[in-house]
């Protein structure tokens, strides 16, 4: 059985009906995140925002030293070679003389002496290459970024641990607290909170610091065009905002014939 | 009129460039092919919004086929160690990524042009549903439409190996795992598609090979199948009426305007809009905040440590929550081969709307409120099966927890343990999936449908 409306009514339904279907999909989203937010809220892993030091040339190449002092031993960053530090503001004499100690060749990549099978006899488990760690370790709870930030502030005293350190972001690392003489040691209290038991060379807020610039150079590395590709999206934006304006008038030009 | 030879050939103005369209028009229907596929091929005036999706589908496949294959110059498929004790193939991506011109940019552009073909396809296919265009005489549009839905899938699942990523690996792992579900067959299948008992460097090897050469063969074949059918039969429009019923003196539809210029240039501008969201993607947010590149996938494949939670890529969600709806070992067969089926029927049940769909209106237009109404829910559930498919199974919507008893045990009675769950939600929008479909041809029938005009309309 069919029947009769106007046209008038004809659009009033239609726009009605997709006026539900998107009403259901837009009230959809918020249930969604809702949903999933509060799942998480839960479970979820406090971390501390990393300042960002993305701008800040000096800061990264200071964290650019304390990789390589205090990292490169033993992770590798082999997709970055070194030659690329220059855009960090550094001249290549600049890194053939102060950043370089594993390789004499400035296009190399950064990478450690020993063999990851080695590194897996004597450590049990090998080092991670960290080129791209400040991206792989972002997730529900915060960016990358964040999560080494808390993270290399987060090592506390654990006799337990072959190692003696345990960290509260990663429960059981292998690796021991590399930065001990900096930040000096922590301790876990029994309401799972970090407390300061020995002063290392730093103060507090200087060893964050350091660790900030540090993570800096890490979250640089793992995308070091990060910022080019942003400048070059605002240019490529632009055009394409012009372009539609041309395509638009074209369009309208051709089109106003038809009816 | 959609035959390559039934246009005059061109006669020769006098000039070079007139001589030599003529020379070539004597050997090859350039002319024919020109007049009947663009200049000459009418389509009906009143398209909308959503009929920009084919030409944009057409155009991310272009974006996929040049940037893969200048991927294809650098990346490597190769799952041994280098000596950073990286898997080669996952430090060529990083050397794509850092060292190759623009590496970047053309990574960027083929890992957001999978979502992005996957979110044009999908709405490809929801306007179909919109306005019956699967319908007669479109059905074969419709059948190569969904083979080409198939083929897409298959070459995002095998393409997401090649990074070697952890996800890319683990996901490989669970898909390819599935096919042992099925009886007899199962075992010796799974071991045939690897090549070797785990995902491995035969598996890396094979999948390179079908995701660059095998699967994209097919794809443009049947690309080129859907558009002849297309213009073999003409394109449906939102009133879903055939403009070829009324036409003037020389057969040219009344409502129909040439394709080209009118939608040529009515698509240009619709690329423009598209390529700007593609671009906030592929510049300010190349990881689609998690969803087109998932993070676990920056550390590689380590097939030694299984991660906590292995969730498919968002446009496989959906059905991938049918398959973990199907928890009941059905016949005595294991619940996991249900979900394979279920997974599997998700896509081909598609196949059959044409035969299924009994209403006298094509479009939703003229359509009654049954379909409105089971067409609203249809989608909803669509989405929320794919919302369902990113979450660890036992998800409980509103961070809800279940009820359970002091002992910390015995789960209690709570109305809540069944409203909330995710589990069961998707079971439900999974059972409602098949039978939107299953029962169609008769709720279809009865749907009180409006008058459809004799004319296209503007809306």
């Amino acid at each position: 059985m069919q029947t009769c409306t106007g046209k008038g009514d004809l659009e009033m339904k239609t726009m009605h009906t997709l006026k539900i279907l998107f009403s259901a999909i837009l009230f959809a989203v918020p249930v969604f995140v809702v949903g999933s937010t509060a799942a998480l809220a839960s479970e979820k892993l406090h971390l501390d925002l990393a300042p960002d030091v993305s701008g800040d040339k000096a800061a990264l190449q200071n964290g650019a030293r304390l990789f390589v002092n205090y990292c490169l031993s033993c992770h590798g960053a082999s997709a970055l070679r070194y030659n690329r530090l220059q855009e960090l503001g550094l001249t290549e004499a600049q890194i053939l003389e102060n950043l370089m100690f594993t390789t004499d060749k400035i296009g190399d990549p950064m990478t450690v002496a020993m063999t990851p099978a080695d590194a897996k006899k004597w450590f049990g488990v090998a080092p991670p290459d960290l080129s791209l760690a400040a991206r792989a370790r972002a997730s529900a709870d915060g960016s990358g970024s964040d999560w080494l930030y808390t993270y290399l502030r987060s090592f506390y005293r654990d006799e337990t641990r072959p190692t003696g350190w345990n960290n509260v972001v990663f429960a059981n690392v292998g690796m021991p607290h590399i930065l001990f003489d900096l930040q000096g040691e922590q301790t876990l209290g029994a309401d799972g909170k970090l407390q300061p038991a020995a002063s290392g060379t730093l103060s507090a807020a200087d060893y964050d610091k350091q660790v900030a610039d540090l993570v800096g150079f890490l979250t640089w590395m793992s995308e070091p065009q990060a910022k080019f590709r942003e400048r070059l999206g605002a240019g490529v934006l632009i055009f394409l905002v012009l372009l539609f304006g041309f395509a638009y008038a074209l369009k309208k030009e051709y089109w106003k014939d038809v009816h | 009129m959609a035959t390559n030879s039934n246009f005059e050939k061109y006669k020769s103005n006098g000039t070079l460039l007139g001589n030599l369209l003529e020379w070539v028009d004597a050997r090859f229907p350039a002319t024919s092919m020109w007049k009947a596929h663009l200049s000459e091929y009418y389509a009906p005036k009143n398209f909308n919004f959503w009929y920009y999706f084919g030409s944009l589908a057409l155009l991310v496949l272009v974006i996929q086929i040049v940037t893969g294959i200048f991927l294809a110059m650098n990346y490597k498929p190769d799952a041994t160690l280098n000596a950073a004790g990286l898997p080669v193939a996952f430090a060529s991506v990083s050397y794509i990524m850092n060292d190759v011109d623009w590496g970047w940019l053309i990574r960027y552009m083929h890992s957001t042009g999978a979502s992005a073909f996957f979110i044009v396809v999908y709405l490809h296919m929801f306007r179909g549903l919109l306005y019956g265009s699967y319908r007669k005489p479109r059905e074969l549009i419709w059948v190569f439409g969904i083979l080409i839905f198939l083929c897409l899938m298959a070459e995002a699942f095998m393409g997401y190996l090649l990074p070697w990523g952890q996800m890319s690996y683990w996901g490989a792992q669970v898909i390819v795992n599935l096919f042992s579900a099925i009886p007899l067959v199962g075992e010796p299948l799974s071991l045939w598609i690897r090549g070797d008992f785990v995902i491995g460097d035969a598996t890396l090897n094979r999948f390179f090979a079908f995701h660059i050469v095998a699967v994209p063969l097919a794809l443009i074949g049947l690309v080129v199948a859907h558009l002849l059918a297309l213009h073999e039969v003409g394109s449906n429009n939102p009133d879903g009426i055939e403009i070829k019923k009324i036409t003037n003196e020389k057969g040219i539809p009344l409502d129909g305007i040439p394709f080209h210029p009118y939608y040529t240039v009515k698509d240009i501008a619709g690329v423009a809009v598209f390529l700007a969201l593609f671009s906030i993607v592929v510049f300010f947010l190349p990881e689609g905040g998690g969803y087109f590149l998932e993070y676990n996938n920056f550390f590689p494949a380590d097939p030694m440590k299984t991660p906590e939670h292995i969730a498919p890529v968002w446009y496989f969600t959906p059905f991938y929550s049918m398959l973990r709806a199907m928890v009941w070992n059905f016949f005595g067969l294991d619940a996991k081969f249900w979900g394979v089926v279920a997974m599997g029927g998700g896509v081909v049940i598609l196949a059959f709307l044409p035969w299924i769909d009994r209403s006298p209106a094509k479009s939703i237009r003229y359509r009654g409120p049954i379909y409105k109404t089971l067409l609203t829910i249809f989608v909803f559930g669509f989405l929320i099966l794919g919302f369902l498919g990113m979450q660890a199974p036992g998800y409980y919507f509103f961070g809800y927890k279940t009820a359970m008893a002091a002992d910390g045990k015995t789960i209690l009675f709570d109305l809540r343990n069944y409203l909330f769950s995710g589990g069961l939600i998707a079971q439900v929008f999974t059972v409602y999936y098949f039978l939107f479909f299953l029962t169609m041809p008769w709720w279809s029938k009865i749907d009180k449908c409006k008058p459809v005009p004799e004319r296209v309309t503007w809306k």
